[in-house]
């Protein structure tokens, strides 16, 4: 095959990632930039080891839902807004629910298989629609969710409203939450290096314009279709995952919060920069739980907090602490 | 046959009603108000508190409830929504929210129960092409001609509608022509509000108001306003017929299981083939590349 090259500007280039030219000159400095990534990497391995055991499987749910944000981001940065995680979620459990049930699969199995599958399943039904933009394809991916739920109440099949149960569970919690966290970082740290790269830049410029990538040559439908296997396996993984950590798979799996919980993060945590959603999913979902002492009025205070976070801050809680980060001044002395 | 025919005519006006509120804001502001299921729903409690527990004749109710619901939907607007117009996902997050607000709330107050329901204007029934149906039933009909008419009227021919057509044609060209749009959007959010209310009026006679109920309504007005082409009001009543008359069709002769489906594929269909419905502004450019 032939190797192609392209001409670049260095500064552009690295302008054009990372927003910023960072020449380190000092272990300060370094420091400067590690700070804000190790952290949450360090923090939350160190927390989730001393937590009781509520709060472990509260860390499980919070990941997921966080790699569900990520995902969800990733999707939009590629030009298709997405309203229904819970399908590509559902695809993945009910996969892994299926071949763990009806062929004896073990988890090991079971996990990746569903990746793959729920993520090529999910790609094959939305290819008819890969067309449409904007708020078209959301409404698509809002309906399909919900249609399969009442089909699998119509016809009963797979277990119909009572769900597959008495699936094969994990050994134990410790390799639940390592597995949880590695994925979580993986496909955080790996769609970050994937949008930066060459290749990741074509999907950016398809959500910037999509006719002009056209008028260069490019094919864009193998693109997207692309962009959605990668955001859809993120999320079937989950979704074997969580299959696999509560032993069941059920229509629960198409409900609405696995939709509407992503974008909610990403809307609180800031769009457009994987790091927002993130951050986003793990204030909201330790919060709802935290709500749980004020019972029924839960909703209401999650719903409150939700409306006041989009007023106040629409730009997001990521992009607003990065901009208080960069602009960090220190007093030097004038020589 | 002919109950299949009248309860689908109906069933269709049902929804057109559920839906011209949700509608009207959309095509008018581009407010996708999500919080429209819960104002529906808000609206029904209300008139119930003001007759039961005020014990104020229904018909006073009945325009207090719609009066307030329409100054309720400018002030949602006003307080909120100016604030992150245009960013169409905070819009929808917020919205939505505000109707989980609303719909928890009500459910923490104990509105649950079957003594939850309005009267209805007229008792009794009416026996039309061998099927008996109750006087309320085609009293919907009739509001929905009339509140069809009203629209018309009021889009066409009074300041504030011409305003309204104003800032959806072309928001620029309005504000140099001395039309306030975030004014006029909240007008518009204020009178979609005021409109559900008046269908919740009208409907929820058939059956008692549930906090659930809202969730459903939500999801009725959006399909037909997607099936009908958002914005439209010819479309809507279009989409309505459409949906109304297929989900009648598959209780009869299918089960009442299918009903949901069947709206869900209709909306299928329709946004893979012809995204913008049936009856809304083609705009090929922004529908698909």
């Amino acid at each position: 095959m032939k190797e192609n090259y392209r001409k670049e500007r260095i500064d552009r280039g690295i302008k054009a990632r990372s927003d910023d030219i960072y020449a380190l000159t000092s272990y300060k400095e370094m420091w400067y930039l590690l700070f804000p990534r190790l952290v949450p990497i360090v923090g939350i391995a160190i927390i989730s080891f001393f937590l009781p055991i509520y709060w472990k499987k509260v860390m499980l749910s919070t990941c997921t839902f966080a790699m569900l944000a990520v995902s969800w981001d990733f999707l939009s940065s590629c030009g298709m807004l997405s309203l229904g995680q819970a399908l590509f979620f559902g695809m993945g459990s009910y996969t892994a629910g299926c071949l763990n049930h009806y062929l004896d699969l073990p988890v090991y199995v079971t996990i990746p298989l569903a990746t793959v599958i729920g993520g090529f399943l999910s790609t094959i039904i939305l290819l008819p629609v890969i067309r449409l933009r904007g708020i078209y394809f959301a409404m698509v991916t809002l309906i399909l969710p919900l249609m399969l739920m009442r089909l699998i109440e119509a016809t009963k099949i797979l277990g119909g409203t009572e769900g597959i149960t008495r699936l094969s569970p994990f050994p134990n919690v410790w390799v639940e939450i390592v597995l949880i966290l590695a994925a979580m970082w993986a496909a955080f740290f790996g769609l970050r290096r994937f949008i930066a790269s060459d290749y990741g830049l074509i999907f950016v410029s398809i959500r910037d314009n999509d006719r002009a990538v056209m008028a260069s040559g490019i094919n864009i439908y193998a693109f997207k279709a692309q962009a959605l296997f990668i955001g859809s396996s993120i999320c079937a993984f989950c979704g074997a995952f969580m299959t696999h950590a509560y032993q069941f798979t059920g229509m629960p799996v198409f409900a609405m919060d696995y939709s509407i919980l992503p974008i909610a993060a990403s809307a609180i945590g800031g769009i457009g920069s994987l790091a927002g959603p993130l951050l986003g999913a793990f204030i909201l979902v330790p919060l709802s739980e935290l709500l749980r002492e004020f019972g029924p009025l839960r909703i209401v205070f999650y719903g409150l907090i939700l409306v006041i976070c989009v007023v106040v801050l629409p730009e997001g809680i990521f992009h607003y602490l990065s901009r208080k980060y960069t602009e960090m001044e220190r007093w030097v002395k004038i020589e | 046959m002919g109950a299949t025919l009248i309860y689908g005519l109906i069933n269709s006006a049902v929804l057109a009603l559920m839906a011209l509120g949700f509608n009207l804001t959309f095509g008018i502001s581009g407010v996708a108000n999500f919080a429209y299921g819960a104002i529906y729903i808000v609206a029904g409690f209300i008139t119930w508190s003001l007759i039961n527990a005020l014990h104020i004749p229904f018909i006073f109710s009945a325009v207090i409830t719609v009066i307030a619901v329409g100054i309720a939907g400018v002030y949602l607007y006003r307080i909120i929504l100016t604030r992150i117009r245009g960013l169409v996902i905070s819009e929808v997050i917020a919205t939505f929210a505000v109707s989980l607000v609303i719909l928890e709330l009500l459910r923490y107050f104990g509105f649950i129960g079957f003594k939850y329901s309005l009267p209805p204007f007229i008792k009794g029934s009416v026996e039309i092409m061998d099927a008996f149906v109750d006087a309320q039933r085609l009293i919907i009909i009739g509001f929905g001609i009339v509140v069809l008419f009203a629209l018309y009227v009021f889009t066409h021919y009074t300041r504030m509608g011409r305003a309204f057509r104003g800032i959806a044609q072309e928001e620029h060209t309005s504000l140099s022509l001395g039309i306030n749009p975030d004014r006029i959007a909240g007008w518009s959010m204020g009178i979609g509000s005021a409109l559900g209310a008046l269908a919740a009026i009208v409907i929820l006679p058939l059956g008692t108001i549930t906090v659930d109920g809202g969730y459903d309504v939500l999801i009725s007005a959006l399909s037909v306003c997607i099936v009908g082409g958002l914005g439209s009001t010819f479309g809507v009543i279009i989409a309505s017929l459409i949906i109304g008359f297929a989900q009648q069709l598959t209780a009869t002769y299918l089960s009442s299981h299918w009903t949901m489906i069947v709206s869900l594929v209709a909306l299928l269909i329709i946004l893979a083939i012809k995204p913008s419905g049936l009856l809304g502004h083609q705009k090929e450019l922004e529908e698909r590349v």
